[in-house]
């Protein structure tokens, strides 16, 4: 199997008095078709370690590959392309544009690929579909309700297909009933054959993944899948 | 990221927020407004004030001899107007002359000292063609009529003795016997002292009103390209022995100095203009940096999906233009109507300068790429994970 995610003795630092440092050497690698929990109480670097995934942010040492690439000297233009052609993110707080009909939501996934406006709708539509959503493709996001407004922006992080999702904490504002829909359209997606890596501080959640990746104060402590490459 | 998908990206902010979106375009609409209407409006009034001056002529001269302490005109030397007709390039001469204490009332019954501020002049049958002037009612004075009791009346004249129109054996009070209206007379622009007058002819002033035939003022037209060069002849040849005493004036000179006067008024509202538009830049640079602070989340959910810097840049560039330019598009539509609406009440043709618009416009995107630029490069330099942070 392709790894997709790599990480290699990864930290971060950020500088203060005195300095945090959310991530102390992670090591770890996704392949392809994967669907990871990375499990955690809250203060213990989930979000640090998303961020640097997604190659939002740049690891203070050791190396993040992204479908083989290090992102680690890349200027903003490549790693902007990083983003846009190889990772899907979602986002706790759904993070939809208010003025936008779900539909435009999702196709902006695909805005900064450079895909042509009519394309970019017909894909969205089919990503819409995909969750289960084909029939609100012109509701604004207020008017749908949380697991709805989760679902749209999950279809915007798969909409150019790629490589991997990384959800942060994608139930975190949900109810339990929107919870355990959310889960089962996931573990559908990946069985369609999307990688996804969830972070989450609910091991019900993490549970239903098909590995757990537990972290605590910025260390990777169990790693139900740690002995695959 | 196309470049085709930058408007409409770009308008992603103005219409979440569009009472705010016009609010801030209405402070640059409103400084282009300005800036456009006082540049049409000043066209249009000079190119009206130009056609009056092509109209009335630049050659016509006056020759006075300034006014006595009483108030009156003060007279020239009875040769005066003879010698002005022998001036190369003077086309034609009409003496006139304030009557001293001659008041013209509408009956016999008016009190001598509510003359109305009406005056009554001695003048040549030529005045007409001198002064260009056109008849409303009735007829002018002619060598014939000068010599009787008939007057014709200037058109304020006409209007203080309400004498609207000319019906049979219409007759007016005049230094004490009953003169004949035989003429009303259109206004003369450039002889406003005419329309206060009852004008008679010289011959039935000397012998009613007992005028000596001195001229006190004396209407000169010249050829066209020689009123400068007889405009230097005019003192000495009135009045040989006192020319410093002769005045000799263009009136047309007063309409091109009002063409300069709007000129300088024009530069102080074209300031206030550059003010309001700068104002309103100032408001465009408030809200964009304030869209900044509350959009970012926008800004990280946008790099997330892979837009780079520039691209996010962009985005804040192209709303700040957008809103400028639809501040510049009301406010050339503004000024456009404000100038038809008083060049309308002015009886103005509406002149509209190429560079009003035009102009306007490119002002307005300039305060916009101006006020934009600023808040695009914060939000460009804006870390994703700070953004995602904020909320």
């Amino acid at each position: 199997m392709t790894p997709i995610l790599e990480l290699d003795q990864v930290r971060k630092v950020y500088a203060g008095t005195p300095p945090v440092e959310p991530v102390r050497g992670v090591t770890l690698t996704v392949t392809e078709g994967e669907l990871v929990a990375v499990v955690g109480p809250s203060g213990s670097g989930k979000t640090t370690l998303l961020h640097l995934m997604a190659a939002l942010d740049r690891p203070t040492s050791g190396t993040v590959r992204v479908a083989g690439q290090p992102i680690g000297g890349l200027p903003d233009r490549r790693v902007a392309g990083l983003r846009a052609h190889r990772l899907g993110v979602v986002f706790q707080q759904f993070f939809l544009l208010e003025s936008l009909s779900a539909l435009d939501n999702v196709a902006t996934g695909l805005l900064y690929r450079g895909v042509a406006g009519a394309e970019r709708r017909r894909l969205a539509r089919q990503a819409l579909e995909r969750v289960g959503l084909g029939h609100r493709l012109d509701h604004r996001p207020t008017a749908l309700s949380g697991g709805e407004r989760q679902r749209v922006a999950i279809a915007r992080a798969l909409v150019g297909h790629p490589q991997v999702v990384l959800a942060d904490e994608p139930t975190g504002n949900l109810d339990s009933a929107a919870t355990a829909d959310l889960v089962a359209l996931l573990q559908a997606l990946n069985r369609q054959g999307a990688t996804l890596l969830v972070v989450t501080h609910d091991h019900g959640v993490a549970a239903a993944m098909a590995r757990q990746v537990e972290l605590r104060d910025g260390q990777v402590v169990s790693d139900s899948g740690g002995g695959r490459p | 990221m196309r470049p085709a998908d930058l408007l409409p990206v770009g308008t992603v902010g103005l219409r979440a927020r569009p009472l705010r979106a016009g609010l801030s375009a209405l402070g640059v609409a409103i400084g282009i407004a300005a800036v456009v209407a006082v540049l049409s409006i000043t066209r249009s009034s000079q190119a009206d004030l130009l056609a009056q001056i092509d109209r009335l002529g630049t050659n016509l001269l006056i020759v006075a001899n300034g006014r006595s302490i009483d108030g009156q005109e003060a007279e020239l030397p009875a040769r005066a107007s003879g010698m002005l007709g022998r001036v190369g390039g003077v086309r034609h001469v009409a003496p006139t002359a304030q009557l001293q204490a001659v008041g013209v009332y509408r009956t016999d019954k008016v009190p001598a000292f509510l003359t109305g501020a009406l005056v009554v002049r001695a003048c040549d049958p030529a005045l007409l063609a001198t002064l260009d002037g056109h008849v409303r009612h009735g007829g002018f004075l002619n060598p014939a009529s000068a010599r009787y009791p008939a007057t014709v009346l200037g058109h304020e004249a006409a209007k203080g003795l309400g004498i609207a129109a000319l019906a049979q054996h219409t007759r007016v009070w005049l230094g004490g016997h009953w003169f004949t209206v035989v003429g009303i007379l259109d206004p003369f622009p450039l002889a406003p002292e005419i329309d206060r007058s009852a004008l008679v002819g010289f011959p039935v002033a000397a012998r009613l009103l007992g005028h000596d035939g001195r001229p006190s003022r004396i209407y000169v037209r010249t050829d066209t390209e020689q009123t400068g060069a007889v405009a230097g002849l005019l003192g000495r040849t009135a009045d040989p022995e006192h020319p410093e005493q002769v005045q000799a004036s263009r009136p047309s000179d007063a309409l091109t100095a009002r063409i300069a006067a709007k000129s300088a008024t024009t530069g102080l509202f074209l300031g206030l203009g550059a003010v309001a538009l700068l104002v309103g830049g100032i408001g465009i640079a408030n809200v964009m940096v304030i869209g900044v602070l509350e959009r970012r989340s926008e800004i990280g959910l946008r790099r997330a999906l892979g837009a780079a810097r520039g691209h996010v840049a962009a985005q804040f560039l192209v709303e700040s233009l957008l809103l400028a330019a639809l501040g510049g598009v009301a406010g050339v539509t503004a000024g456009g109507a404000i100038t038809v609406a008083i060049a309308g009440r002015q009886q103005w043709a509406v002149q509209l300068p190429a560079v009003a618009p035009w102009g306007g416009l490119a002002a307005a995107l300039a305060v916009g790429a101006v006020a934009g630029l600023y808040p695009a490069l914060r939000a460009a330099r804006l870390a994703p994970t700070d953004a995602l942070r904020s909320v």
